[in-house]
């Protein structure tokens, strides 16, 4: 899986790196580092709801077997901080990740 | 708003004219017709206001509407002469004006050096076979009756690529020309252009379909805070993204980790000039290419700030946006890996603005805040040697001295003095513009403010130092 995380001038203002930084020890925490690519992104759109994350395109059959649906195929998690970037992965994105 | 006041010239106004009614027509129809109506639309008569005649004029702006369609594509160079348009300046050097007396002193005749100066019926008369145009006699004439004439296109170019043909117009040698731009700005009727590649840009736009298809991204050089006089860069920012640009990335980004790559180099080398002015470059590689060995291997930070994002996202297209005429030349080098997409001016960015009827006072503001101090006031001459010597000390990088240089002239004699040894500088700092990028040629305003506005922008930098661009350089 890749995840992206936004960069651009306004998220950037608001912490992203310090998101980046947090999300690097989570993965490595919950041993997917391996299986999770962390990617920076020049603007995700929704400027004013950053700090923004997004995920690419999941399986249907992914989905279903976590009990998560949504309507574009991929995750979009906004105002993510370095403290609840852990949270939000624990819950919205780690039940995705096929170990 | 006052269009015409927002240029320094009207040499620009009238170029701004053209590119304006070319990107009307490129997305409300009527391309075609360009070469037909829009010199009767610029140039309606009965008078003619600048040439000769209407008909001159309309064939003047035929040829300024082929610059801003491209102009000729079978010539390499960015830089063209506009035949028509070359006013076939007076050559003559030494030029005795009627208000010559034939005084009885004559000290113009005294102070000649080659007694180029004779007195022909009360009137001074120069032999041109003899004269060396030294301009003594134009200093000593009681009357000021003397004046020492060069053609301006000549006098601007530092590296002597002009000459006069058979007809009397401008040739630019290409060989010698470094596409600094300097003539274009120069000239006094507009006869020398840089080629607008405005008609790509508006076609990758087109075809990304609302960034659907793939994303088209602007790079802005640092620049642009110096000729946002109506209106804030933030605001500049959003009307960028109302032309149809995915997102807006600073150029300084690209240039916090060009410092950071130099610095690096450096201490390997320990002897280098920068790498970041094209023109400064092609200079070296033309006239002193026993240094070429010590220009940095770094990419300039368009190409930098593009690679950053076509990292982050390959099928990105990426637009650098900028006051220099040099790029349009540096991004189809082979050593820039296809980074930068196109190029536009500063001039093509206002006319397609208001062509696209975009009020950019109207717009609200969008954040610009990526870069560092350091990267933001790479605009200025002196910008690059100030953070060479603080990034280097930041790194533990010791031993760092060095030189700006400021425009040809002042390339010419420090690069002179490193060949020779006698230099006791070993970081060049080189910029083809006097002053910097902020004085480019295809600015808007060339106004002393430039400074001003650029060391304002950079101290608004939120980053301090440029770690934070090395970070994402590292998390991408």
């Amino acid at each position: 899986m890749n995840i992206k995380v936004c960069v651009g001038s306004s998220c950037h203002l608001k912490g992203s790196y310090d998101v980046i930084q947090a999300l690097k020890d989570i993965l490595k925490k919950y041993d997917v580092e391996d299986l999770v690519e962390l990617q920076a992104s020049f603007c995700l759109g929704h400027c004013a709801q950053g700090v923004n994350m997004k995920t690419d395109d999941i399986s249907e059959n992914m989905m279903k077997k976590a009990n998560i649906s949504t309507e574009d195929g991929f995750l979009l998690l906004h105002n993510v901080t370095k403290d609840n970037a852990e949270e939000l992965f624990v819950r919205e994105i780690y039940p995705l990740i096929e170990i | 708003m006052n269009s015409q006041r927002i240029f320094d010239t009207d040499v620009q106004f009238v170029k701004y004219k053209v590119l304006k009614e070319i990107i009307r027509r490129a997305y409300e129809g009527g391309l075609e017709e360009a070469y037909m109506e829009v010199p009767k639309l610029l140039s309606p008569g009965p008078k003619a206001e600048t040439r000769c005649c209407i008909y001159k004029e309309r064939a003047i702006l035929q040829d300024r509407i082929q610059m801003a369609m491209g102009g000729d594509k079978s010539n390499p160079n960015v830089i063209e002469v506009i035949d028509s348009a070359c006013d076939e300046c007076p050559i003559d050097g030494i030029y005795v004006t009627p208000a010559c007396r034939g005084c009885m002193v004559h000290s113009c005749k005294e102070v000649c050096p080659k007694d180029a100066i004779t007195i022909v019926n009360h009137r001074a008369t120069v032999d041109k076979d003899k004269c060396i145009e030294c301009g003594k006699c134009t200093q000593a004439c009681p009357y000021s009756a003397i004046i020492l004439q060069h053609r301006p296109c000549m006098v601007s170019c530092k590296v002597k690529a002009i000459s006069i043909d058979e007809n009397k117009k401008a040739k630019i040698d290409n060989e010698k020309c470094i596409s600094c731009g300097a003539c274009v700005y120069k000239c006094p009727f507009g006869a020398i252009s840089d080629k607008s590649l405005i008609l790509d840009i508006i076609d990758i736009l087109k075809k990304s379909e609302n960034n659907t298809k793939y994303k088209v991204y602007a790079v802005i050089a640092p620049a642009i805070v110096s000729q946002c006089r109506f209106g804030r860069v933030t605001q500049v920012v959003t009307a960028i993204k109302k032309l149809g640009f995915h997102h807006v990335v600073e150029a300084a980004l690209g240039a916090d980790i060009t410092l950071y790559r130099e610095a690096q180099e450096w201490n390997e080398k320990k002897l280098m000039t920068t790498s970041c002015c094209p023109s400064f470059v092609s200079f070296v590689e033309k006239n002193f290419p026993e240094l070429k060995q010590y220009i940095s291997s770094s990419v300039s930070p368009m190409v930098e700030t593009a690679r950053l994002i076509k990292k982050s996202d390959p099928t990105a297209k990426v637009v650098f946006i900028g006051p220099c005429t040099s790029k349009k030349l540096e991004y189809r080098l082979e050593k820039t890996g296809g980074a930068i997409d196109s190029v536009m001016s500063f001039e093509e960015l206002q006319a397609f603005v208001d062509a696209r009827g975009i009020d950019t006072t109207q717009m609200e503001d969008s954040e610009l805040n990526n870069a560092s101090y350091y990267g933001r006031i790479f605009a200025k001459s002196g910008g690059i040697a100030k953070g060479i010597a603080d990034v280097a000390k930041e790194m533990g990088v010791e031993g760092v001295k060095p030189i700006a240089m400021n425009g040809i002239a002042e390339c010419k004699a420090a690069l002179t003095k490193l060949k020779f040894n006698k230099a006791t500088e070993n970081f060049f700092e080189g910029m083809a513009c006097d002053g910097g990028c902020l004085n480019g040629p295809v600015c808007i305003t060339h106004s002393p403010r430039n400074v001003v506005d650029v060391d304002k922008y950079g101290n608004e930098a939120q980053e301090k130092t440029i770690f934070n661009s090395v970070r994402l350089m590292e998390s991408l």
